[in-house]
């Protein structure tokens, strides 16, 4: 890694550059599994899709197959989706609530709490096998954060709580929208694949500077609906004033005035004229419980959020969760999910849900030309990145002070914190 | 050009319908968007359910399509504008319609499953497939088949390398 620098960044020169191989190489993406996956805090899912003791979803977590799930004591486990016998995998669904879980394979059983319950034959062992020892394997760490569960592959990490630094403010700022504080993920998942490579992903979560090329026909749609855009001010390129922030260990957020239109909550004509009493009954209450400061604070800011390194959470038109996995250097899985507050009426939550589908997924108006946009780069630069190395990243470089949400300093410090750890330091 | 066939749901054939659903596919082929639109109902709604709750309610799940009218034409024209990237240039798309069946009559309306299996190609890329099926609410206005209701149940555990549905499915 030493001898070929993927990131340079030169302040003195006002040079920022990422080297294209960094998307390219599957070496790389080795180095990323240990160096970054299996050492940093990784979004598993929310407290909310599991809610009674035996509730599982399986789903794939740094390229492993996990349970994600309530135990007997209805805690939060994730536990390695692998037989201690042969390794089977021993749940087979993608969702449901369990009694035991059981390896079809040679009948191998094992409770919600993960330990061996059940061995056909169990008189053939000898006296040294002990069910004890053999139960499920659970992810070293797991800790959660607003409802919000991580886990860790490496068992001397820091607290997730340590980590998330500057992001736990951005995370109140969308579970502050409950009244009792309390979000859930809406049911029906977007899972869809980019051909590119993740960081990508995580460029184009939060960056605002390729919206006004990449989505003018969402713009399109918003304005032809009745939504008024302001002429950006002096110096800016956007309808709202928006700034980038970097939040330490690598996350980064666009802070942005909101024109869009938020369930919690700004009316905005899209939503039509009756939803606008309701609209208008939650932003009451939000005032009446945090305060007129902090109520325009979460109502009349969006944020784009990411965590290091691939959860987002876009909270603008709707309540995006997205995370993001490589299955190549070239290949990612997108799962994507609507999140709300638990309070919600059905009238608020269909404005939600429809809110979402105007901009994300892969049927909405915007994020088709995300994953085209991301493909067209990886199809550019994939074969050209030995006479095309590098990749410039200096937008608002020279600036002291406030960084535009279409500044580049959020990007930088999310590929700074890539190269520190790809160079083997720790988070 | 309103030509009145003197079709009545109560009598309607599956060849009918047959007929109809091929030529609304060989308009979606040949991206004839607005002679599409033109096929549907005032209030016709076009969805595509995310694909782990096929038969939820788009008020109460997140689905990846759930337009009404409104907004299927605010998709046509943006699928019309050329910064629609995603399909400009357009995919080619080839639809294959097959197992259709008149599963309920009810008044003036019809329900209607078929199986489609769409073919999707973009420059150079590997051929995607879409399969799955369809289920229609078909309604006889003025004596022609209209489409009130068009849902497309993509089979696929997830869409994976299907990437988005950003054409009209």
């Amino acid at each position: 890694m030493n001898d070929r620098p993927l990131v340079r960044n030169d302040p003195a020169a006002l040079d920022f550059r990422v080297n294209r191989a960094a998307m390219v190489d599957p070496a790389i993406l080795e180095l990323e599994r240990g160096r970054i996956f299996d050492v940093c805090w990784i979004y598993a899912g929310h407290e909310s899709e599991v809610r009674a003791p035996g509730d599982f979803k399986t789903r794939t977590v740094c390229g492993r197959p996990v349970i994600f799930c309530r135990d007997g004591k209805n805690a939060i486990r994730v536990f390695l989706n692998t037989c201690r016998h042969r390794g089977a995998m021993v749940c087979r669904e993608p969702e449901g609530n369990a009694r035991v879980y059981s390896c079809f394979y040679h009948g191998w059983t094992y409770d919600r709490d993960g330990n061996l319950a059940g061995v056909p034959g169990e008189a053939s062992y000898p006296k040294s096998f002990r069910k004890c020892d053999w139960g499920l394997t659970e992810a070293p760490r797991v800790e959660s954060y607003r409802g919000f569960v991580f886990v860790n592959f490496d068992a001397g990490a820091m607290p997730l709580e340590e980590y998330l630094a500057g992001a736990k403010e951005y995370i109140d700022l969308v579970v502050d929208q409950s009244p009792s504080g309390r979000m859930e993920i809406i049911h029906g998942t977007q899972e869809y694949d980019i051909r590119a490579n993740w960081k990508l992903l995580v460029e184009n979560s939060f960056d605002d500077y390729h919206l006004l090329t990449t989505h003018s026909t969402w713009l399109d749609y918003m304005r032809s609906s009745g939504v008024q855009m302001k002429k950006p001010e002096p110096g800016h390129m956007l309808p709202s004033h928006g700034v980038g922030r970097s939040l330490g260990n690598g996350h980064g957020v666009v802070d942005n005035e909101n024109f869009r239109g938020r369930p919690v909550a700004k009316w905005i004509p899209l939503y039509g004229e009756a939803a606008r009493p309701e609209i208008e009954r939650i932003r009451a209450e939000l005032f009446a419980r945090l305060g007129e400061e902090r109520a325009r604070r979460v109502a009349d800011t969006n944020r784009n959020l990411v965590v290091f390194p691939n959860l987002v959470l876009n909270d603008g038109s709707s309540v995006t969760v997205r995370t993001f996995h490589p299955l190549a250097a070239d290949h990612m899985r997108v799962s994507a999910f609507a999140l709300g507050p638990v309070e919600e009426t059905p009238a608020a939550r269909a404005i939600r849900l429809d809110s979402f589908l105007t901009f994300y997924g892969p049927g909405g108006f915007a994020t088709p030309d995300d994953i085209e946009a991301l493909e067209m780069v990886q199809a550019g630069l994939a074969a050209t990145c030995r006479e095309v190395p590098w990749s410039v990243m200096t937008r608002g470089m020279e600036k002291t002070g406030e960084q535009l949400n279409t500044d580049e300093l959020h990007l930088r410090a999310f590929w700074q914190q890539w190269d520190k750890l790809m160079q083997g330091d720790r988070p | 050009m309103k030509r009145d066939t003197g079709l009545s749901a109560a009598d309607v054939t599956r060849a009918q319908v047959e007929d109809f659903l091929y030529r609304e596919a060989a308009l979606l082929d040949e991206w004839r968007l607005d002679e599409w639109l033109s096929l549907l109902t005032g209030d016709a709604r076009y969805h595509v359910p995310s694909n782990d709750r096929p038969d939820a309610d788009p008020a109460s799940a997140l689905f990846t399509i759930a337009d009404d009218i409104a907004r299927i034409r605010a998709r046509v024209t943006r699928l019309k504008d050329r910064n629609a990237h995603a399909e400009h240039p357009h995919s080619r798309t080839r639809r294959m319609i097959s197992n259709v069946r008149i599963v309920e009559r009810e008044g003036d309306a019809l329900r209607v499953e078929a199986n489609f299996v769409v073919w999707r190609f973009r420059r150079d890329e590997r051929i995607r497939e879409y399969v799955g099926r369809y289920r229609y609410r078909l309604r006889v206005e003025s004596g022609e088949l209209k489409i009130a209701k068009r849902e497309a149940l993509i089979d696929a555990m997830e869409l994976g390398s299907l990437g988005s549905v950003s054409f009209i499915l």
